[in-house]
């Protein structure tokens, strides 16, 4: 073969030298690693190029927040046209580089508040969105086709030569540094304080670029914060069937919780009601989810043993601290979570459950309302059968059985939804046609935006009952599982009884009379803390509430 | 407020309490106050409500209705006062009512 007749590249290193000119370019503005925090801006329009790929570090919780700021002063005549691709979009100066033209693609997983905004844009023509992820599909595309050019990060200190203590709020960071820094990438962390010494490494000082210590610390959110002073009976209702018609029946060990009050409350209900049925040990053991301050009273009677989380909670530090049986915790003493390895762990566990808005006649899910972009998170990875399982455990395999009952033997994992029939305002969460299909329109999305699909769905629990989806056996059944918990909304008034009773017969309905849950016992009155001064006295004080949850 | 009215055929051949003595079951939570008693309707069961949300008498005919037939009632008279409860505490609210019921009967 004659090479030469072939096309060669010849240019192999042109990433590693455009980095090396954009640090000269910084180096020449700021004479070092560490920046004065008034150059913040000077300095990005030295490294950032027109067209980059640029991540700005932020997820429900930590946010860079500040260099977000310093990004949206850029003068646009310099740097514009950016390609943003980064999981949440929270924060004002998120969208205010794309009003101003200094970004004009996006891709991203989830736009919480922003979202009628970012709607508000896409409509206007000024932001072009690529996709909508979840967590990890999006930072596995880091890797592939959408690895940033520079990304703007938040650590909690840095010494001098740029090595980073991130604290408990480790998050997205490691993800985001390791397709950054090793496809020569520029990296800018924004830090609370400069020290001598940082507690940990969390990220080696040579993998970063630039440092500046920001005016404020950086903004941290405390959104699993759930006062049990306001879970109703109902959901303590919802709460004593899960324990009794999944949790106890399968021996689920290894679970993900949503983050609302339904979750909560089943949380809340382990101390007193588990107990009582001799659950300890048995369910419940190994969770991937937040230091959620609903999970203290579990922790302390010993229900759950170990917990990995995405990132902390404000307020949960000391109590996680001082819990490092419990708790993923390092040699100084701090916490380290990272979102992408509890999203994996999550994915592979026995179980997840969660609540949503609308859920239709083939299961579907979805928390896409009218005139907002939203988007996904982690929802979508934790909520879906995990094809790739292989290794067996009771609550799988005893699923499995259910779910494959003819042809080779497999397991299954639960993945559980958890609503109340109708919403705040009497909105039916059971609905003959999600809303997003509407959405898909409005956005011109490829499919509608559906959080957990039906069929990685295996159970619905309303205050009527439960619906065991494995067992129907076609769709008709399944709607008429779905009808049968649907209480009375218009979905669940039209069942047709007699196929209800058949299929309450076979086990794919269950009441709670079916599974030993008395209605009597459902009343706040068991819930293990019922205040969040409740929660501080199971934490003997470790647990220090934000101020806003404090009303005594 | 609207003030609806129900009466639902209870269970045939269900006497009333041997002794004709009053039974109340009472349950009361922020949005809602039921009261069943024991009364001699020949057989039927009534039930008022008064609620603050107009215009939903077919779904509290309903759950009232499903309440009375899965609980093969006759004989009761239910009271309602409702601030706008769902339907799902409304429910759980006679279920627990009944039961209260239950506990005091001879």
């Amino acid at each position: 073969m004659d090479v030469s007749t072939h096309s060669v590249r010849g240019d192999w290193n042109s990433l590693a030298r455009n980095y090396d000119a954009r640090l000269a370019r910084g180096l020449a503005l700021a004479g070092g690693k560490v920046i004065p925090s008034p150059q913040t801006t000077a300095l990005m329009e030295a490294v950032i190029e027109p067209g980059d790929r640029i991540c700005i570090e932020g997820n429900n919780q930590k946010h860079a927040d500040f260099l977000s700021r310093a990004l949206a002063e850029v003068d646009p005549a310099k740097v514009h046209g950016l390609h943003v691709v980064q999981s949440n979009i929270a924060l004002a100066p998120h969208l205010d580089i794309f009003e101003s033209g200094i970004a004009r693609r996006l891709d991203f997983c989830y736009a919480g508040p922003q979202g009628l905004r970012l709607a508000q844009l896409v409509k206007a023509g000024k932001v072009e969105v690529g996709a909508i992820h979840t967590y990890l599909e999006l930072y596995s595309r880091y890797f592939a086709d959408l690895t940033p050019r520079v990304s703007l990060i938040a650590a909690e200190a840095a010494d001098r030569d740029g090595n980073l203590y991130t604290g408990p709020n480790t998050e997205d960071t490691p993800a985001i540094v390791e397709a950054t820094a090793f496809r020569s990438g520029v990296l800018i962390a924004q830090v609370n304080r400069i020290v001598d010494k940082v507690p940990r490494v969390d990220v080696p000082g040579d993998w970063v670029s630039f440092v500046v210590e920001a005016p404020k610390p950086h903004y941290i959110e405390p959104i699993f914060t759930r006062d049990p002073g306001a879970i109703t009976d109902i959901q303590v209702l919802m709460a004593m069937m899960v324990i009794r018609g999944i949790y106890e029946k399968y021996g689920v060990t290894r679970l993900n919780h949503g983050i609302g009050f339904d979750t909560a409350a089943i949380e809340l209900i382990l101390p007193t009601y588990a107990e009582e049925l001799g659950l300890r040990g048995k369910i419940c053991r190994y969770m991937s989810v937040n230091p959620c301050p609903t999970l203290i009273p579990a922790i302390e009677s010993g229900f759950i043993e170990a917990i990995h989380c995405a990132g902390s909670e404000l307020g949960m530090e000391r109590y996680v601290s001082e819990r490092s049986d419990v708790f993923f915790i390092g040699r100084d003493g701090t916490m380290r979570s990272n979102r992408v390895f509890c999203q994996l762990a999550g994915h592979y566990a026995d179980l997840f459950i969660g609540s949503t808005l609308q859920i239709d006649l083939e299961g579907n899910s979805s928390t896409a309302t009218h005139a907002r972009m939203t988007g996904f998170g982690g929802a979508p990875n934790f909520g879906s059968e995990s094809r790739g399982r292989r290794h067996g455990s009771p609550a799988w395999l005893r699923a499995g059985q259910e779910a494959h009952r003819q042809g080779m033997p497999r397991g299954r994992k639960l993945v559980v939804q958890m609503v109340e029939t109708f919403k705040e305002g009497l909105a039916p969460t059971f609905v003959e046609r999600l809303d997003a299909w509407e959405l898909m329109d409005t956005f011109d999305m490829p499919l509608p935006p559906v959080m957990v699909y039906g069929d990685d769905l295996t159970h619905i629990v309303t205050e009527e009952g439960i619906a065991n989806l494995l067992l129907c056996d076609s769709l008709a059944e399944r709607a008429q599982a779905i009808r049968g918990v649907a209480g009375y909304t218009e979905v669940g008034r039209k069942r047709d009884r007699q196929m209800v009773e058949k299929l309450r017969a076979r086990g794919a309905i269950l009441y709670p009379e079916d599974i030993g849950v008395d209605k009597r016992l459902a009343s706040r009155d068991l819930l293990a803390a019922r205040s969040i001064k409740d929660l501080v006295r199971w934490s003997e004080g470790l647990y220090a509430p934000p101020a806003r949850f404090k009303n005594w | 407020m609207e003030r609806l009215e129900f009466r639902f055929a209870g269970r045939p051949g269900t006497p009333l309490s041997a002794d004709g003595e009053a039974l109340v079951g009472v349950v009361g939570s922020g949005n809602l106050e039921v009261m069943i008693e024991r009364a001699d309707l020949g057989g039927a069961c009534e039930a008022s409500v008064d609620t603050s949300i107009h215009g939903f008498g077919d779904t509290w005919q309903q759950v009232i209705g499903d309440f009375v037939e899965r609980r093969g009632l006759a004989n009761i008279r239910l009271s309602i006062n409702d601030g706008g409860a769902t339907p799902a505490v409304v429910m759980l609210r006679l279920d627990q009512a009944w039961a209260g019921l239950g506990e005091k009967a001879p």
